[in-house]
């Protein structure tokens, strides 16, 4: 089913680049080889030289390289956004007061717009890392940033699903507050947990591209991007390959949890989100 | 020394009434059920003699104890209407819950465990997961797991209401044999009126607007209860007795709701 989805997918980006180039249409835009290249030219782009004058390294092994790097960031900045996010989420459950006070602001956060802060984060956070985090620890923090949040919210949320009667259950064996979350509350929020982890694994990647921009860090996919984009007009299948990677980058991010999800969660059927 | 003392329990949700003026004693050994019909408030006495509520006045001690003292000290094992079992959990694991609870060792806990699905004829099954069972399996594995840790008292809340009568006519007689080899006294909220006359020692008929009990009937069939206890005439009478005692209190009340509810 997925390859049938996938041929579908690449027969219409074909047709509709026929279509549009054999009647001429314009709107909404005009369909040639440097708005819509060939999907087999992208990719054959992936296997010929990363600069125009065709010396140098393939591109898919810069791009490779870059993959790499941005996957560190997204990796490290998913990790400490996950930690932070179950941890305030596991907090604000137990802590209803704390919720009405804090989780507005959560909120809040979420409705800052990440580019306006992932510089500012870049310029404060990169003079106190010590020299193994420079710069792309800050970068990871934008990660974390984007991670956290649908973490907690799920987090909370997945806490608060417990069955009454469960808990019922719980107080007439007399269980204690923490172990009631531990037995209970936190195998019934797992299948919440995962979905935001999902969330997070594809939103960590995406920061991390953010977080590589202001910080002019050459070794990511983001300066990639921000060099391809420059010689878009000239060459966009270089544009159109760093983001067929990115998106396997985002891909692979996602399958991991997909995977440790299948290992870790076992529920009835019915209650796996 | 009576298990369970009810007197002068009021209940209020808001302006409801929903328990008024309860007092009943439980011995040690018995077999009560309560049944009347929805809104009666028997599972909310129920819940209160658990400590899952609180009453609004009134007290109940068991064994001895105030309610509350008698939950922490694990005095009662609770069964509900759905099995509630943790999907997460195998179903062995579900009954050595409340034994983890009470930081059982590991092999004591296992050793029970074994005992524990003996009883309810589920040997074999240990590692199923609960939703690969069916709906009378997985209510024996919830008794298994409220008997786990031999509590004195067991509160059963319409635990038998969701199966099939078929089903539910065998759990019935594994019940009987359950309580008589455990040794404990049954508290058991019931709809059915042939349930509770088979199952129990008295009825407590209870009645809506505001809850209270309206008559408690002993039910002096010989036991040990066999399959043809439902088939003889002192079953059938004392089925119409009880029927009669509903009847009674839902017609007491007929009058008076419009008044009451105007109010309200």
């Amino acid at each position: 089913m997925f390859l049938v989805v996938l041929a579908a997918l690449w027969g219409l980006w074909e047709g509709y680049r026929w279509l549009w180039i054999h009647e001429g249409w314009t709107w909404p835009f005009v369909v040639d080889d440097t708005t819509m290249p060939h999907l087999y030219d992208i990719f054959a782009a992936l296997w010929g030289s990363a600069s125009p004058g065709g010396v140098g390294p393939r591109l898919i092994t810069v791009l490779g390289k870059g993959a790499l790097f941005t996957a560190k960031e997204a990796a490290a900045g998913f990790a400490l956004g996950a930690i932070v996010g179950f941890t305030l989420g596991v907090l604000l459950a137990q802590f209803r007061l704390l919720q009405r006070g804090l989780l507005p602001w959560v909120v809040a956060s979420q409705t800052v717009p990440i580019l306006v802060v992932a510089p500012m984060v870049v310029v404060w956070a990169n003079p106190k890392l010590p020299s193994g985090l420079k710069d792309w620890g800050a970068v990871a923090l934008i990660a974390a940033y984007l991670t956290f949040f649908p973490v907690t919210v799920n987090t909370i949320r997945g806490l608060q699903s417990a069955d009454r009667r469960a808990l019922e259950l719980m107080r007439s064996y007399a269980a204690g507050n923490w172990r009631i979350l531990w037995k209970l509350r936190f195998p019934a929020a797992l299948p919440y947990i995962f979905a935001a982890l999902k969330i997070g694994a594809t939103a960590s990647v995406v920061g991390a591209l953010i977080g590589e921009l202001p910080s002019s860090i050459p070794n990511g996919l983001g300066a990639q991007i921000i060099n391809f984009s420059q010689y878009y007009s000239t060459e966009p299948r270089g544009l159109w390959a760093t983001n067929v990677v990115a998106a396997a980058l985002g891909i692979s991010f996602f399958l991991v949890i997909v995977l440790v999800e299948k290992l870790v969660v076992r529920r009835a059927p019915e209650n796996l989100v | 020394m009576s298990v369970v003392e009810i007197s002068g329990l009021t209940k209020q949700f808001g302006e409801t009434t929903a328990l008024q003026r309860i007092e009943l004693e439980i011995a040690e050994r018995e077999f009560v059920s309560l049944i009347g019909p929805s809104g009666c408030g028997k599972s909310t006495l129920l819940r209160i003699v658990g400590d899952l509520i609180e009453p609004t006045s009134g007290t109940v001690t068991v064994n001895g104890k105030p309610a509350r003292q008698a939950r922490t000290d694990r005095d009662y094992g609770i069964v509900f209407q759905d099995p509630v079992l943790y999907d997460w959990r195998t179903v062995a694991k579900n009954v050595a819950l409340p034994l983890e609870m009470a930081r059982w060792s590991r092999q004591r806990r296992n050793e029970r465990v074994q005992k524990m699905l003996e009883l309810v004829e589920l040997q074999g099954f240990e590692n199923h997961r609960p939703w690969q069972l069916s709906g009378g399996m997985q209510q024996r594995v919830s008794i298994a797991r409220a008997l786990s840790f031999d509590p004195s008292l067991l509160l059963m809340d319409e635990p038998f209401g969701a199966l099939d009568e078929m089903t539910r006519e065998r759990l019935n007689m594994e019940l009987l044999s359950i309580w008589d080899a455990s040794g404990s006294t049954i508290v058991f909220v019931t709809h059915s009126i042939a349930e509770a006359v088979f199952l129990s020692t008295r009825v407590v008929v209870m009645s809506p607007r505001p809850g209270r009990v309206s008559e408690v009937i002993p039910i002096d069939l010989p036991q040990p209860r066999t399959a043809t206890t439902r088939e003889e005439p002192r079953f059938f009478e004392l089925v119409t007795r009880v029927r009669e005692a509903l009847h009674l209190g839902h017609d007491l009340d007929r009058p008076a709701p419009a008044a009451k509810e105007a109010t309200a």
